[in-house]
């Protein structure tokens, strides 16, 4: 459904995407997971359009997506980080823009606005001004209004940012409710660990470079097994212990020791029966996707300070250059 | 292909232009104060100490036209200001991404404008009477063309420059330095061919001038050349027609700007 090739970007000097390559399936949930500013937004950006590529080719639903840009808008529906909606119109007139913009037949029309309207919750809001609606409910109407002209692909840029878990857990029904029923493809953004883990491939992508590609499962896998965490009086001799005894690099901590293991729930019985310390505490917990971001990037997936080159990427997020 | 795109799109964006209006209605109080405010303090401020302009034309009767030209360019240029308000409220995105034209956006974006400067000058058409503004349906019947390339020009101006600016608050400031010269120095107060040689040359680069000009013709007829209240070039009285090909000519640039500078953006 979607295919990238070594697909580049830069802003001056500052390569903000680097070539990237990945092919999206139909009906997949494709999430890139990156920390602000590693390129996410400038890649959506180009996929749908809205801004021209220095390198590489991408196409979408058999368009590409710089000769055929009126095709390929057509193909997908858009839920951009920052709202996009005339507030000062009603729900169902912000629809209609829409149906009009993208020449969606009257009868059509009017009965998909009513599912989508239904399927978010706002069939009864729908006469209301946008502006008296909380931010999950335009968020709702964002994905409703995406949706309308029956595209082949959603992109979805860090969908539930802001919103309460609550909202976001009832967005993420709506939308896996949606895979199901119409095969359509998420091509999905987010800094959030936990909402990545809806998607079935992950990109992670930073600094410009996808650095991991693969199914949640197989990226945690990948980490190399569960983390153990446990607590004793004496930190230095354990550590040395573990390490004769297991062959396992242990990790000091303040007030206890961690380490990689493959197996945990067999492995702990075992070691807490044959430790020679008494143990005071002992944890075990499986790998996240921010372990995963950890060991491929070496770093944590961070909320940093806006640097001078964040702000230029959430610039280009919040509108055209120029 | 690309006709269609164009097309639909600038209905669209006219369509919701107008619905925007009529939901707002101070919009629609906000463009008529400046001419309001104008049409007062200078009518009250200076009838009594000017009196007739030429005979069978006094003061407010040669300022109102001028004043019906103010209100076209307060209405058009609100097209630019509209947006950079889309812009800074994210609906520009929606807009920017939908399988519409760019071309067919600014069309739609001046074609409201010009929509909303005819519903505007009908309202200020009602003070008329009042003021002893003789008011019949072939003036009204003339008025409209003259609208219509007026305020496709300024709506033109609104959008280039919206094009460029990237913050609402340069937007403002950059229109306060431009529409207070284009009003002042556009022969709406007084005759460009009774003032200084500095202003004189001034206002009759300014092409909104030739708008107003037009716009009196319209409304005063013959008077306006007989009374030496037009506009002179080299001893020449500019006729209804050349002051519309002026207004004409500037109009196509303006607008053929605002498609290129609305384009030329990523």
């Amino acid at each position: 459904m979607v295919q990238v090739e070594a697909l580049a970007r830069s802003f001056g000097k500052i390569e903000a995407v680097k070539g990237v390559t990945f092919a999206i399936d139909q009906g997949e949930i494709f999430g890139f997971l990156g920390p602000n500013g590693a390129g996410k937004t400038t890649t959506i950006n180009m996929l749908c359009t809205l801004l021209k590529p220095s390198a590489g080719r991408a196409t979408l639903n058999g368009f590409d997506v710089q000769r055929d840009r009126s095709d390929v808008r057509r193909s997908i529906g858009l839920v951009f980080q920052q709202p996009t909606l005339d507030e000062y119109l009603t729900a169902e007139q912000n629809l209609r823009f829409h149906a009009y913009a993208y020449a969606i037949p009257r009868e059509l029309r009017d009965r998909r606005a009513r599912e989508l309207l239904e399927m978010v919750d706002l069939w009864d809001r729908r006469k209301t001004p946008v502006r008296n609606y909380s931010g999950g409910m335009k968020r709702r109407l964002e994905i409703a209004r995406g949706l309308l002209h029956h595209p082949r692909v959603l992109f979805l840029d860090e969908p539930t940012l802001g919103l309460d878990p609550q909202t976001r857990r009832s967005i993420w029904t709506y939308l896996l409710d949606l895979r199901r029923r119409e095969q359509l493809t998420i091509f999905l953004t987010t800094h959030y660990m936990d909402e990545a883990e809806n998607a079935d491939r992950i990109a992670v992508i930073d600094h410009g470079e996808i650095q991991a590609l693969d199914t949640p499962a197989g990226l945690k896998a990948a980490v190399g097994g569960d983390l153990v965490t446990v607590g004793t009086a004496d930190l230095d001799a354990a550590v040395i212990e573990i390490a004769e005894r297991f062959d396992l690099e242990a990790t000091r901590h303040d007030e206890s020791l961690t380490f990689q293991v493959r197996n945990g729930e067999s492995f702990l019985p075992e070691f807490v029966r044959s430790f020679s310390q008494p143990i005071t505490s002992i944890g075990l917990r499986r790998p996240t996707l921010d372990d995963v971001f950890l060991d491929v990037t070496g770093h944590e997936i961070r909320d940093e300070e806006v640097g001078e080159y964040d702000q230029m990427i959430r610039s280009m997020g919040r509108g055209p250059r120029h | 292909m690309l006709r269609s795109e164009t097309l639909r799109g600038s209905w669209v964006v006219a369509y919701r232009e107008i619905l925007r209006f009529v939901t707002e209605r101070s919009r629609i109080v906000g463009s008529l104060m400046m001419p309001l405010l104008l049409l007062i303090v200078f009518g009250a401020g200076f009838t009594n100490v000017i009196g007739g302009m030429a005979p069978g034309v006094d003061y407010i009767q040669f300022m109102y036209p001028g004043i019906i030209a103010i209100t076209v360019l307060t209405t058009s240029l609100f097209a630019g200001i509209s947006v950079v308000w889309d812009r800074e409220y994210g609906f520009l995105r929606e807009i920017l991404v939908a399988p519409i034209s760019r071309t067919g956006i600014v069309l739609g974006k001046a074609f409201g404008a010009t929509l909303q400067a005819t519903l505007q000058v009908g309202l200020m058409l009602v003070l008329a009477p009042l003021l002893g503004v003789t008011l019949d349906l072939s003036i009204i019947l003339g008025l409209i063309p003259m609208i219509v390339i007026l305020s496709l020009g300024l709506a033109g101006l609104g959008i280039m420059m919206a094009s460029f600016m990237r913050s609402q608050q340069g937007f403002q400031t950059l229109m306060q330095v431009i529409i207070f010269p284009l009003i002042f120095l556009a022969g709406v107060f007084f005759p460009v061919n009774q003032v200084p040689v500095w202003m004189e040359v001034v206002s009759k680069v300014n092409p909104l001038t030739y708008g107003v000009d037009a716009v009196r013709q319209v409304f005063l007829g013959a008077q306006v050349g007989a009374a030496s209240l037009g506009v002179t070039i080299g001893g020449h009285t500019m006729t209804l027609l050349q002051d519309v090909l002026v207004v004409g000519a500037m109009s196509a640039l303006l607008l053929g700007g605002a498609i290129w500078a609305f384009n030329r953006q990523e």
